[in-house]
């Protein structure tokens, strides 16, 4: 009895902690858990959308249902899995990297984590409340203005509140990396995943806003009255897709350049070689992210820009294949000639760059504005972004997982089952994705019901849906390799990967304070360097002192729980001006939170020399 | 080591603001989510920009905007920014009694706009019955100088917030960073002021 008493209280003692975590590796296991859950949602309505497209004229679900799944899946899988799972990755990978003991501001990380996750639930709440938006997650106007119920209005408050979350994480991971750097971390020294965290905090800074300003026009047309997309009033519907695109091609550079970060990491540690050119990735990484603000149009061709407007937009977009093309080549140069080690890290990598490479190959060809007219709405472009999101950044997360996992929970993933998990989902994503271009061109179009009998799309989608169950399996046994490795997986060093980089040179899992003492570094793949050239270890760069770590709080869940609580008042109020209440008294809670913030000195606690001594090396 | 942060004038450093790792810290931070704001109005700006002219038969910039109100608008926003800076500069001469004055005139200053504000916009209502839903223009009006708006009472409650709690504290090297950002946040509001009063109002009369 007593026993199971114990173990309940530290059950609330965990989650106590983790409610008030502000701890960037605690943080980062939230955002990878929300992420990993709203990642399996969007798989289940994936999988939803596939059987209803397993034969002709079926009817799986309804014509309604069916737009609410398409929008919801694409909307979840962007803002709600991918985003987060990567910011999950940064938030704990790189102040290690780095050398750092936490993110500049990690009392706003935690609330950036709650904004995220918050945002999600209120999407999703939409379900049981009389329907989920419909109106694509792109949400173009009129459709998303005319969208009946209440739908969109979630859509809209959702994103805005995940939106504001990943934006502060943005300028977090900006200012850590200017400057939190432990002596000797120079800007040419950073591995490149630290590099990509840069840029794709650069590209939410600039990105995101324009995204807000779209909703905020959206909400206020649907809530308010007013009429920017009102062509009656003299509103005009095409500047919802300028800010959305505007916002939407850096967002797939915010989700694409992480896990080029990550696999310039596992590349040149499985291949026992140091990341062939590694300055030509880093300019490259930042003319991707340049270019990536240039071309938001190339999803506007069929809109009527003009001939002139679209050919700027069509050799804007072909020029981004220029920097992706050096990366592709730097990743095999590294691999050239090295000693090549392959698990499962290393197979998901591998499985990136063909993948990745024929979903550039259709976006050069989607990019070509005349031939945009027949690609264009088609099941060509669903085969092109897939190719390069589930090509890309889904295999980059996988890969990551692997790579990482050891370091953050002190466990290797099982390699049988990683490799399993990764041959049914690889083949799985082929067999789904690769028939869907010609289906494209044979005319299918996207975001279709239904389709007809003998037009010669029957097989096709046949092989796609059953592509989509390998990769659900595919899933499944990643989900039973986790479990199982928490249970009984092997016991991870610190360094199990004989690997290059800062964070190998902690424990796994670090202790909360990450470094004991700032290490000194000398160069590029600092660790490798003194195994080459020193002892094997890193020499500090400070004597053993008492380390200063900020206070955990309770403040960024309540002020979440305010705009969440208001969030409900701002969809309502259409229907009921009690409503109001429920927006008041939310906003009430989150500004109360924020000046109790303000009020209340937060001066941190120190962990005492002694302390730090007793802890065993 | 001692962690008393409060500054006497023969151990103050050159510019507490910055002499704390904290400090460096919210400083830089702001720069970079005022890069995000200047994102967030250049997308108001260019929706005006898109709408201005669609007042779907309704009052047209010409009709409404007179220089006056505006002018004064702009000189005591301007202003404030101004004594924002003395206020800074009495902060690193470590004059406690003399930045809280130039913050107290600071907010005086901004109160005054806001007055102005919500006189001009009540004016347009009543005399024109210009509202945020007549026009697409009215909506897109009202979203770019209504946001700006806000932006000077988030401002104006911060800057009283820092005030009232500094009170009786004095400065110290946990405090000084504060008023440094807040003083950054309010120049910024100013800078998009500048931009508002050409392209709405300037460019709105002569068009
Ligand atoms: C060489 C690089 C790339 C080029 C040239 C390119 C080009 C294009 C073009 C022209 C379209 C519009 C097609 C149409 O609607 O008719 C498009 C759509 C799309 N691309 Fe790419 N792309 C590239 C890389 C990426 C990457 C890296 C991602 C994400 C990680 C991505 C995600 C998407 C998505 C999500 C859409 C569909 C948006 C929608 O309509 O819902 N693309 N791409
Ligand atoms: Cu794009």
């Amino acid at each position: 009895m007593s026993n199971a008493a114990t173990q309940k209280r530290a059950f609330s003692a965990v989650l106590w902690d983790y409610l008030t975590t502000v701890d960037h590796k605690k943080v980062g296991i939230l955002y990878l858990m929300g992420g990993g859950f709203f990642f399996l949602l969007g798989g289940l309505e994936a999988l939803i959308i596939r059987i209803q497209l397993i034969k002709p004229e079926n009817d799986f679900i309804t014509a309604g249902l069916y737009n609410e799944m398409i929008t919801m899946h694409g909307t979840t899988m962007i803002f709600l899995a991918a985003t987060p799972l990567l910011f999950g990755l940064m938030n704990y990978i790189m102040p290690l990297q780095i050398g750092a003991r936490d993110v500049a501001f990690p009392f706003l990380n935690a609330l950036g984590f709650w904004l995220f996750f918050s945002g999600g639930i209120l999407l999703n709440c939409s379900w049981f409340l009389g329907g989920a938006p419909d109106a694509g997650w792109t949400a173009y106007a009129p459709l998303s203005i005319q969208s009946p119920g209440h739908g969109t209005d979630f859509y809209v408050m959702g994103l805005q509140l995940s939106g504001a979350g990943t934006l502060m994480s943005g300028i977090n991971f900006l200012v850590t990396i200017v400057a939190m750097r432990a002596p000797g971390m120079t800007y040419m020294r950073m591995p490149l995943f630290t590099w990509t965290t840069f840029v794709t905090s650069v590209l939410t800074l600039f990105a995101f806003p324009a995204l807000t300003v779209g909703l905020f026009l959206l909400m206020f047309d649907r809530m308010f009255g007013s009429a920017f997309f009102d062509v009656a009033l003299g509103g005009n519907s095409v500047i919802w897709q300028h800010l959305f695109w505007i916002f939407g091609h850096p967002e797939v550079y915010i989700l694409i350049l992480p896990v080029f970060g990550v696999f310039s990491e596992v590349l040149p540690t499985f291949s026992k070689k140091r990341l062939f050119g590694y300055s030509a990735m880093v300019f490259a990484t930042f003319l991707i992210a340049f270019l990536g603000f240039m071309v938001w149009a190339h999803h506007m061709f069929t809109v009527g820009l003009g001939p002139v407007a679209n050919s700027i937009f069509a050799v804007a977009t072909m020029a981004i294949a220029v920097p992706t093309g050096i990366k592709i080549f730097n990743w095999l140069f590294t691999m050239w000639g090295g000693s090549i080690v392959i698990n499962s890290a290393m197979l998901w990598a591998l499985a990136f760059i063909p993948s990745f490479t024929i979903g550039g190959m259709t976006g050069v060809m989607l990019g070509s504005n005349v031939a945009d007219y027949q690609y264009h709405d088609s099941y060509f472009v669903v085969a092109h972004f897939h190719y390069v999101i589930v090509g890309g950044v889904v295999f980059g997360l996988f890969a990551a997982c692997h790579y990482w996992w050891p370091k953050m929970f002190g466990r290797i993933l099982h390699e049988g089952m990683g490799k399993l998990a990764f041959w049914t989902f690889f083949i799985g994503f082929h067999l789904t994705f690769f028939i869907q271009h010609f289906l494209g061109l044979m005319g299918m179009p996207r975001r279709y019901w239904v389709f007809l009998e003998n037009q010669g799309l029957d097989t096709g989608n046949l092989i796609s849906t059953i592509g989509a169950f390998f990769m659900t399996i595919g899933t499944i046994v990643f989900l039973i390799n986790i479990v199982y490795t928490a249970v009984k997986g092997e016991k991870a060093p610190a360094d199990p990967w004989d690997a290059r980089t800062l964070e190998w040179t902690i424990p796994s899992p670090p202790p909360f304070y990450n470094f004991k003492q700032m290490p000194l570094v000398r160069g590029l793949d600092p660790l490798w360097i003194e195994k080459t050239e020193g002892n094997g270890k890193m020499t500090p760069a400070e004597p053993l002192d008492e380390i200063h770590m900020p206070n955990g709080s309770i403040l960024p869940l309540i002020m979440t729980a305010g705009f969440f609580i208001a969030s409900f008042g701002f969809i309502y109020q259409t229907d009921h001006k009690a409503w109001l209440i429920a927006l008041y008294a939310g906003m009430a809670i989150a500004i109360g939170c924020m000046v109790i913030r303000s009020l209340k000195d937060d001066l941190g606690f120190h962990i005492s020399k002694e302390e730090l001594e007793r802890e065993a090396d | 080591m001692s962690h008393d942060h409060s500054l006497n004038p023969k151990t103050m450093p050159e510019d507490p603001s910055k002499a704390t790792m904290e400090g460096k810290h919210k400083f830089l931070g702001l720069w970079f989510f005022l890069g995000g704001e200047t994102v967030l109005f250049a997308c108001f700006f260019g929706t005006y920009l898109a709408l201005r002219n669609s007042t779907a038969g309704g009052p047209t910039s010409q009709d409404l905007f007179g220089l006056d109100l505006v002018f004064l608008m702009t000189v005591l926003l301007l202003t404030s920014s101004l004594t924002s800076v003395y206020a800074i500069y009495h902060m690193k001469n470590n004059d406690f009694k003399k930045m809280m004055l130039w913050l107290g005139i600071t907010a005086l200053l901004g109160i005054g706009f806001l007055a102005c504000e919500i006189y001009e916009f009540a004016h347009y209502i009543h005399d024109y019955g210009f509202t945020f839903r007549s026009s697409a223009f009215g909506s897109a009006f009202y979203t770019l100088v209504g946001f700006h708006g806000g932006h000077v009472i988030f401002g104006l409650s911060w800057l009283i917030t820092l005030m009232v709690r500094n009170a009786k504290r004095g400065l110290n090297l946990y405090n000084a960073p504060k008023f440094n950002t807040f003083a950054l946040y309010w120049h910024f509001i100013d800078v998009v002021w500048v931009f508002i009063f050409t392209v709405v109002y300037l460019m709105g009369m002569v068009s």
